[in-house]
């Protein structure tokens, strides 16, 4: 490992202990949800990264396509961030569950964040399932950034849909239909932001480590390639005519 | 130069099918694609064709970069590989007017097509019926329908009666007289070598000139 | 144009094969169907839900049935290299796009005649409002066949075609199911003015879809599997 992804590492470790810290201890318990908002502080910034994932993928893709700035490290980049943020938005998904459950007394809303975080979850899916059908990225590199770009371009259309979708619901109830929580003294807004940071620094170190072990995979293949070209056009000595 | 490539390397998956390949090919003329089974002569003509991405080195087919757009040349190029390109449910006659009126040609160019490898008798027979010999034909016809510039035949008398062979034989005749340029992979070699007017060898994924018959001196060969 | 007559002559072929093959009609439509009727068995038809829930249960049924019309127009290139044979004739991209688009587009509209009918039959439900439902169909319908052509293309020659083109479809249709169930409600429950935003809705993912499948189908088509 470089020495600029330990000191990363280090700084995502620091930063989500002293998350912790805040978040358990310092933060003050919220009125009207008690301990289960706490769960906000994992649950937004994993939502956060479930979206920036998705962005990264969607612009690594687009370098890809982008014959004159097209490279390995974009097809590989896009599927690291993508392998991440599912993970995130699995996470986002069932924390947000988890909270709305004594919050709104259900497991589930249909309101447009949690739909369309939902649909871009199954988005995601479908495109890891895509990367697995080529072994290299000249294989798979066109159809996934095809596929990354269309969903992305895709999710605010969703997100727009749900949102009109949602305000036909004429018995919208005004408290707690969202996981809003009022942000009172210093400490809460804080210590969301603090979270926000953690996760993010978190997601740059998975997301680094992970595109250097693809990097890593993909170096072989391509040594290997080379050597599998040589070895052809030395195959193919010259031969006295009379032969064959 | 109708087709130039110097040193065209071309990977399927990760083996690489042609390794290094030069070649150069005038108008007109009617070019042998000799060599052994998987030694790089369909890789070649589908990279003429554009079908393939080129991998390395340097390939440009009737005046277009293949390196920076494989697609251009298609519309003046015909390819005859060993399937027909055809639809099971449509008749001969009905594939064959797609091909042609999808290159900018008539209905009058694949009547004509149809007439000249002889299956006129089956335009209103359904594909899926043809037998392999009539599928031969039948690509042969989708490719001249096409009234292309080059022609690139993959073993164009595979699957072919004696009839079928000459009908072949006719239409490259036909073809280099109407100047076109012709390109055929063959292990009927006596068969080819009636027709061509210069022969290579492909081996190995590379490309080396066959001296001619008589003059045996050994040849030389820069991969 | 020489666009829109590559596009026809690529539409008129695959409707060719159709009205040759009836895949569409003797399988899909009775698919569609059928799925239908599975949904009243499953909804319970004595309750009288089946009016109110009607219009999703369409979309659902169309829906599912794209997924067949779309696998159908990828399947027939498969057989005698077919989808070589097309790369080879030069079309552009856009113009073999938009017709094998239209062509699905074409059966799925006649497959919502016939399930039309079906919900009005089967399911109890009057239709007021012909107009909005036209119009919003019309959307729908080339929303989903220009979704799930680019899709189709997408993953044309891959092993796992079948299973994927759903997974990659389903999810990126969302705002079609949405917009098309609104508008049908709207127009069955006789308020149209509140129909006419959705089908704007599924106009604008319409031309969205159309415009990336126009630049993406050529450079998808080209790649080897």
């Amino acid at each position: 490992m470089s020495t600029r992804l330990k000191l990363l590492g280090a700084a995502a470790a620091a930063s989500l202990l002293s998350l912790a810290v805040l978040a358990l201890v310092v933060a003050p318990e919220d009125a009207r949800q008690g301990d289960a908002q706490r769960l906000m502080y994992v649950h937004v910034p994993a939502a956060w990264l479930a979206y920036l994932a998705f962005f990264v993928t969607a612009v690594a893709s687009a370098l890809w396509l982008w014959k004159r700035t097209r490279s390995t490290t974009w097809d590989l980049l896009a599927g690291s961030s993508a392998e991440i943020g599912v993970v995130f938005t699995a996470l986002a998904l069932v924390l947000g569950s988890l909270w709305g459950r004594p919050t709104w007394g259900t497991w589930w809303e249909w309101d447009a964040r949690v739909t369309t975080t939902a649909v871009l979850f199954f988005l995601y899916l479908g495109y890891l399932a895509l990367r697995r059908t080529g072994a290299t990225a000249e294989a798979r590199g066109t159809r996934c950034a095809v596929a990354a770009l269309i969903a992305f371009l895709d999710v605010p259309v969703v997100h727009f849909s749900v949102t009109w979708w949602e305000t036909l619901h004429q018995d919208a109830t005004v408290l707690n239909r969202e996981l809003d929580v009022k942000m009172e003294g210093f400490w809460m807004p804080f210590t969301l932001v603090w979270s926000v940071v953690a996760f993010t620094l978190l997601y740059a170190f998975l997301v680094t480590l992970r595109l250097r072990l693809a990097e890593l995979e993909e170096g072989r293949e391509a040594s290997d390639l080379e050597r599998a070209i040589a070895e052809r056009v030395r195959a193919g000595d010259p031969v006295p005519v009379g032969g064959s | 130069m109708v087709v130039t490539l110097r040193s065209a390397v071309c990977l399927l998956g990760r083996f690489p099918a042609l390794a290094g390949a030069d070649l150069e090919i005038d108008r007109g003329e009617v070019v042998l694609l000799a060599g052994p089974n998987g030694a790089g002569k369909t890789t070649l003509l589908r990279l003429c064709a554009g079908l393939l991405p080129l991998h390395s080195g340097r390939a440009v087919v009737l005046g277009h970069d293949l390196a920076r757009d494989r697609r251009a040349p298609r519309r003046s190029l015909s390819l005859m590989g060993h399937e027909t390109f055809c639809y099971d449910d449509l008749t001969v006659a009905e594939n064959l007017r797609f091909s042609a009126r999808a290159a900018g040609k008539d209905r009058a160019a694949a009547d004509r097509a149809l007439e000249l490898v002889g299956l006129v008798g089956l335009a209103g027979v359904v594909h899926g019926r043809l037998s392999q010999g009539q599928r031969r034909r039948l690509a042969l016809a989708v490719a001249l329908a096409r009234d292309p510039e080059l022609l690139l035949l993959d073993e164009p008398h595979a699957g072919l009666d004696a009839d079928g062979r000459a009908v072949v034989d006719e239409m490259v005749r036909m073809a280099a007289s109407e100047g076109r340029t012709v390109v055929l992979a063959s292990h009927e070699l006596d068969l080819a070598r009636a027709l061509a007017t210069r022969e290579v060898e492909v081996v190995g994924g590379i490309v080396r000139p066959v001296a001619p018959a008589g003059l045996a001196r050994p040849v030389e060969v820069a991969p | 144009m020489r666009l829109a007559h590559d596009a026809l002559l690529v539409a008129g072929k695959d409707l060719r094969i159709e009205l040759r093959s009836r895949v569409a009609l003797q399988q899909i439509l009775p698919f569609g169907a059928i799925v239908l009727v599975l949904f009243a068995f499953a909804l319970d038809p004595d309750r009288g839900v089946l009016p109110r829930v009607a219009p999703g249960l369409f979309w659902t049924a169309v829906l599912l049935a794209a997924l067949l019309s779309v696998n159908r127009a990828f399947a027939l290139e498969e057989a005698n290299a077919a989808r070589d044979g097309l790369r080879l004739t030069g079309l552009d991209g856009a113009a073999v796009f938009l017709g094998k688009a239209a062509a699905v587009a074409v059966q799925l509209v006649v497959l919502e005649v016939v399930l039309g009918v079906g919900i009005v039959v089967l399911y109890d439900v009057s239709i007021r409002g012909v107009g909005l439902i036209v119009c919003a169909a019309v959307a729908a319908t080339a929303g989903l066949a220009a979704t799930g052509t680019v899709y189709g293309v997408l993953a044309s020659g891959l092993r796992a075609r079948e299973t994927l083109v759903p997974l990659l479809v389903l999810p990126a249709v969302a705002p079609v199911m949405i917009g098309g169930t609104r508008a049908f409600e709207a127009a069955l429950d006789g308020a149209p003015a509140d129909g006419w935003p959705w089908v704007q809705l599924l106009t604008a993912f319409a031309v969205l879809a159309v415009v990336a499948g126009t630049l993406a189908f050529g450079p998808l088509l080209e790649e080897d599997a």
